[in-house]
């Protein structure tokens, strides 16, 4: 073992004999002369929760950009549940069951948590502008559907009584946390995470450990995350994928990532490949 | 006495400057244009109700084909002169906007002749007024000030309160994040447009009856006033468009009262200037913080 080839697609044993609900083949983009991203492929299971590491600038974001059409890929295709998202823009990949959450928080600050959660609900409340504006009963109907929804949402990570303040004025893991509500309220199939432990203590990163997993069993998505923290990545990924200077070059299990002697080398440096310590990087 | 009736003469000219303001305000809010245009929408307007009324049509209909005129020219400038430039630097799409200022005037002389026309406003509001003790005020005062405040509570309601103006507020903060949350920010953009526009064809009927005089640049000066009323109140900023809209109307009235009507249009300028080097944001604008 140790070693699995890259190429090779690789979900966790439960989701082997469901179709994947996401598929990377050969997914690459050049930035005028550079090459960001080359031959990316990857295969997430529909209850896969799967890492993505690398050093910095090895191309993660990107990828992440990639997948949510910010980007149009220059080669490759991405395919969501089967379906090739070549011409679709932001808005169809998210309404295909793509949403994501950003490394620097990009939240509607001056609107109120609540609110957040509420514009990620968009697309799912149903009435229409005459209703709004005229037939109030189904109006205020839809709309108090879609409230006590953000609220239960909010509640996942126990925000629900902060419903009415200022996004912008929670502190920095609250707001990462809010971050990730918008993004289930749009109702994915696929939750991309950018860094979503980034300036958390020990202690907030261990409950979001949970709240990650926790999302992955009530709401049966698959989640795709980029982290730094590796001990966040090897608690709770099934699969991980190592990315350096834009290319995928290993894939497998934590215990596989770790004892990959060519990952040792990436984060580390040549020389250092006899270590056993690939877990102990941190952010 | 004089001063409560100067005092409606201020809020009757207000409202028309804030209803007007609001589609300035909302436009820049959102895409941050400086919508030049947007006065001569409202001369468009103008010209609409202008003839319907003289083709003999009902009030009502001629006020609804009136603010239906504006939302589809609002609708479909965006679509033909601003949507293609979604990504062009913001100069421009200001550059763009002038130009369809100019484009709206000259073809309303073209089509509508540059010698004026008097606004038949009788047909459209009552004439006479009520008497408030010893204040006569007209009924066109007291529709002017009412209607501007039905809409401002209807827009209140529609932005705070609505999925669509949740998703308009949402992408006037971040337009990809909005994206990248399933809202369609061209639709979003078109729809602020017209509603602005919308506003602006309620403030065409009641400043055509105010100023009864339609000519193909009427819709210069008025724009560019209600412009200053948004930068006033702190452009971007919807209760601050009402203010600003009010407090110029306010202070013109206040200047003619006191007999310098000559002055008016540099007095107002003026206030502009000094509010801006005291709040550069304007009133109620927020602090621009740039992004690091």
């Amino acid at each position: 073992m140790g070693k699995r080839d890259p190429k090779a697609p690789f979900v966790p044993h439960r989701d082997a004999y469901k179709a994947p609900i996401m598929e990377c083949v050969n997914l690459g983009i050049d930035f005028g002369g550079l090459t960001a991203v080359n031959d990316f492929c990857i295969t997430i299971g529909p209850t896969e929760i799967c890492g993505l590491i690398g050093p910095n600038g090895a191309g993660k974001t990107t990828i992440f950009n990639l997948l949510t059409k910010v980007y149009q890929p220059t080669r490759g295709s991405v395919y969501l549940q089967g379906i090739d998202t070549k011409d679709m823009n932001s808005v169809k990949a998210n309404k295909a069951g793509l949403a994501r959450t950003f490394q620097n928080i990009r939240l509607f600050k001056n609107m109120t948590v609540a609110e957040n959660v509420l514009v990620g609900l968009h697309n799912s409340i149903s009435y229409g502008l005459g209703e709004a504006i005229l037939r109030f009963p189904s109006y205020w109907r839809e709309e108090r559907i879609a409230r006590s929804r953000a609220l239960e949402l909010l509640e996942i990570f126990d925000m629900q009584d902060i419903g009415d303040q200022k996004a912008g004025s929670l502190p920095y893991g609250a707001q990462r946390r809010l971050e990730i509500v918008r993004a289930l309220a749009t109702a994915p199939k696929v939750l991309l995470l950018d860094e979503p432990a980034a300036g958390m203590n020990p202690a907030e990163t261990e409950e979001l450990m949970e709240n990650i997993q926790k999302i992955n069993k009530v709401f049966k998505i698959a989640i795709l995350l980029i982290e730094h923290d590796m001990k966040l990545v090897m608690g709770i990924c099934e699969g991980i994928g190592v990315l350096n200077y834009g290319r995928l070059i290993a894939k497998g299990t934590p215990a596989e990532i770790q004892r990959n002697p060519l990952v040792v080398e990436a984060y580390l440096g040549k020389g250092q490949s006899d270590s056993e310590s690939g877990g102990e990087d941190s952010a | 006495m004089l001063f409560v009736s100067q005092l409606i003469n201020g809020l009757q000219l207000g409202s028309i400057y804030a209803l007007v303001a609001l589609g300035y305000s909302m436009v820049y809010g959102i895409i941050k244009l400086l919508n030049f245009a947007h006065g001569d929408i409202i001369m468009v307007g103008g010209y609409i109700a202008l003839f319907t009324l003289t083709f003999g049509q009902h009030p009502l209909i001629a006020a609804a084909l009136t603010v239906a005129g504006c939302t589809v020219l609002a609708i479909v400038i965006e679509k033909l002169a601003y949507t293609p430039l979604r990504f062009a630097p913001r100069l421009s799409l200001l550059i763009t906007a002038i130009g369809v200022s100019i484009l709206l005037q000259n073809l309303a002389q073209y089509f509508f002749s540059a010698t004026g026309r008097s606004f038949p406003g009788h047909l459209l509001l009552p004439q006479g007024g009520i008497a408030l003790g010893s204040v006569q005020v007209a009924y066109t005062s007291i529709i002017t000030i009412l209607t501007s405040l039905i809409s401002m509570v209807i827009l209140t309601i529609l932005v705070r309160r609505t999925r669509l103006g949740k998703a308009m507020r949402a992408v006037s903060e971040d337009q990809d994040a909005a994206r990248l949350m399933g809202i369609n920010v061209n639709s979003v953009i078109t729809f602020t447009f017209a509603v602005g526009a919308a506003l602006a064809g309620i403030g065409a009927l009641m400043y055509s009856v105010r100023y009864p005089l339609m000519f193909p640049t009427m819709g210069a000066m008025l724009g560019l006033k209600a412009f200053v009323a948004a930068v006033f109140g702190g452009i971007g900023s919807i209760p601050g468009a009402m203010l600003g809209g009010y407090a110029i109307g306010m202070l013109e009235v206040l200047v003619t009262a006191v007999g310098l009507s000559g002055w008016v249009d540099g007095v107002v300028f003026m206030v502009l200037i000094c509010v801006l080097m005291v709040r550069p944001t304007g009133i109620m604008g927020r602090s621009i913080m740039e992004k690091v």
